[in-house]
């Protein structure tokens, strides 16, 4: 079995209204995919929903994450099968702070890299700080990273990475991707990923196997993602309406 | 030598004639129904309590061991039953009863109902009609032990009415902590505790206060507090409730009087059962270039009502700045919290005053961000819950933080 991750004719609901439309989607172990699309296309959807946010209705479809039909799953089973996200946008949670969290969800095996983490991603003074409170675009994004590799789950969801971040940033950021993927070193064949762009930077800073394009809550034009990013540039994702 | 007869005889008659003054706040108790009085002897050491006290004054911080601390008191019902000062620390402070205060130091007159007024209501008055003891605290000038002085005021009987009279000096650029647990040995007493507190923080000094009650189902709580900071002074107040209690109502106020000086209020309640909680704070800005804080965090469950209340009040004609933070979160569809901050400018002109208050639900969003972590629902709540309320004290031990977090992990589900 070489699929991680298979979404089937999956139709997604926010209030009542379709965000997604029948997107069939699948990644294998190994892999890392990154989905373009401009705003409000669904992509934050897409993530969102693979998580089991519930405000994301599942109306049709199923998502298999290695092998097993998790659909009906809540958030926190999915985490323990080994999702994980990286938010564009994380909630603030005063009083909790950064460092508690990564105690309560460092494993055994984490732990002993936690501090190197902390260090490479330039956060030591911010563990004792409510999560998100006052931190910059770039700070949350680091944050949410840690967290991550703290966390170590085999498929990792990021969305837009470089919103938010200035330059000197994104490659701090791409570097911490890489090294969430394995890939600063072999590539781990039992890590997945799916990034989320709508500017493609990352591209720049991060080894990514497939493009696609989601476009009004449909997946469309899969390939090459530099050929993607480049068809974009060009055309503007309009022409993807085109290509449905 | 003692204070004198006619200051005493003229406090008593004033506290007479408020014997029947009800409360501004707070439902009005029958005293009559909590007159027995009880006598108990000495302890050798807090070690020698009976295992039921024992457990009831460790979950109010108090060290039975007396590790981390600079001395003891310890009151049970109506009888001072130990005081201790750790060697170490002797001629840096004094720990007495205020009944021996009283009759040993003329000069208590100038602390003894002065920082809160014996004729307010009827609470005070039954507190200086029968007053049974309460805790002196003095460190002198420019001492600061390193430890705590721990209190307890413990009640152990029945219908009895525990009438303390606090009285903390920090003299001139001092520095002390205090802790003090004020709890029951039975969880169904039925009873009352009026606890009048006078702190006096002189120029520079600075007071580091925190008081933890632990309360039950039938037993009601009175306090009357009354700070008084002088120049460059600096109080600090740490309360907590996090057990059910009948009713309690108390208006702390701290009067800064001195220039710079200022004070901070954190207040912690956890509304359970049909508990009726009316906690607040004044802090009085008299002085130049004074400072104020005041943070309230409540959780009401079950069928709990709290009201808090915060004054923010500006008298000086220089600059000050107050800010109040007032915050609730309601867990259950049958609690009720009011959340009332005022803010009060009395001809000060240059006075910044600032709230905020807010009461909401615990946000899913920041729930369902952790379980995306493989936190659960319920830790989740849990660890949302204990941040919230934020029960950041030091020379609180780790067992009574554990079981402040289990209270809040049993509760918080009704929160899911």
């Amino acid at each position: 079995m070489n699929e991680m991750l298979k979404t089937v004719d999956l139709w997604v609901t926010v209030s009542e209204k379709y965000v997604l439309k029948g997107v069939n989607f699948s990644l294998n172990y190994g892999e890392t995919n990154i989905l373009f699309g401009p705003n409000g296309a669904g992509k934050t959807s897409f993530m969102l929903t693979l998580m089991g946010f519930p405000r994301y209705k599942v109306e049709q479809g199923r998502i298999y994450f290695k092998g097993e039909d998790i659909t009906e799953k809540d958030i926190y089973e999915r985490a323990h099968m080994g999702i994980g996200v990286s938010f564009q946008r994380p909630p603030t949670v005063r009083g909790v702070t950064l460092r508690k969290v990564i105690d309560i969800i460092s494993t055994e095996a984490s732990s002993k890299e936690n501090v190197e983490s902390i260090e490479k991603l330039r956060l030591s003074e911010h563990l004792d700080r409510g999560l998100n409170d006052g931190f910059s675009g770039g700070e949350m994004k680091r944050s949410e990273l840690l967290q991550l590799m703290v966390q170590r789950p085999d498929l990792v969801l990021i969305d837009e990475p470089e919103s938010g971040v200035d330059i000197e940033n994104i490659a701090l950021v791409g570097e911490a991707i890489n090294s969430l993927l394995g890939k600063d070193r072999v590539k781990d064949p039992k890590r997945g990923a799916v990034i989320i762009t709508h500017t493609g930077y990352i591209l720049d800073f991060v080894n990514v196997d497939k493009g696609y394009i989601i476009f009004d809550g449909h997946l469309v034009c899969g390939g090459n993602p530099r050929d993607i990013l480049s068809e974009v540039k060009r055309h503007g994702y309009r022409r993807c309406a085109e290509c449905r | 030598m003692p204070i004198s007869s006619s200051y005493h005889s003229d406090l008593m008659q004033r506290a007479e004639k408020a014997k029947g003054k009800k409360a501004v706040f707070g439902p009005d108790i029958d005293l009559s129904s909590y007159t027995q009085h009880i006598e108990r002897g000495r302890l050798e050491s807090l070690e020698s309590l009976s295992q039921q006290a024992k457990e009831a004054v460790i979950m109010t911080g108090i060290n039975i061991k007396e590790d981390w601390r600079a001395g003891s008191y310890m009151q049970i019902d109506h009888s001072v039953v130990y005081e201790s000062l750790n060697k170490a620390y002797e001629g840096q402070l004094e720990i007495r009863s205020t009944t021996d205060a009283l009759n040993r130091y003329d000069w208590m007159e100038k602390y003894f109902w002065n920082a809160v007024a014996v004729d307010q209501d009827k609470y005070t008055a039954e507190a200086a009609l029968n007053m049974t003891h309460g805790y002196f605290i003095r460190v002198f000038s420019h001492q600061r032990p390193p430890y705590p002085v721990q209190s307890c005021l413990l009640v152990a009987e029945n219908y009895i009415s525990q009438n303390v009279h606090n009285i903390i000096i920090v003299e001139e650029g001092a520095e002390l902590q205090v802790i003090t647990g004020c709890t029951l040995a039975k969880r169904d007493a039925e009873g009352i505790h009026l606890g009048i507190s006078e702190f006096y923080v002189k120029k520079g000094g600075k007071l580091f206060f925190t008081m933890i009650h632990n309360w039950a189902d039938n037993f009601h709580v009175r306090p009357r507090t009354g700070v008084v900071v002088e120049e460059d002074g600096f109080f600090l107040s740490n309360y907590v409730l996090l057990n059910p209690v009948k009713s309690i109502q108390a208006f702390p106020a701290a009067y800064l009087k001195g220039d710079r000086a200022s004070a901070k209020f954190n207040t912690v309640v956890y509304g359970l059962k049909d508990s009726h909680i009316d906690l607040g704070s004044r802090i009085i800005l008299e002085g130049r270039e004074t400072r104020g804080e005041s943070i309230a965090r409540t959780i009401a469950a079950d069928e709990s009502t709290i009201y808090s209340r915060g004054d923010l009040i500006a008298r000086t004609k220089e600059y000050c700045l107050a800010h109040l933070d007032c915050r609730g979160i309601l867990f259950s569809n049958k609690a009720t919290i009011f959340a009332i901050p005022q803010l009060i400018s009395e001809g000060a002109r240059k006075a910044e005053l600032s709230h905020e208050a807010s009461i909401g639900p615990i946000a899913e969003e920041q729930v369902e961000y952790l379980m995306s972590r493989g936190i659960s629902r319920e830790d989740a709540v849990s660890l949302i819950t204990s941040g919230f309320l934020n029960l950041d004290i030091p020379f609180i031990p780790d067992f009574l933080d554990k079981n402040i977090k289990d209270v809040i992990k049993a509760t918080a589900k009704e929160a899911l």
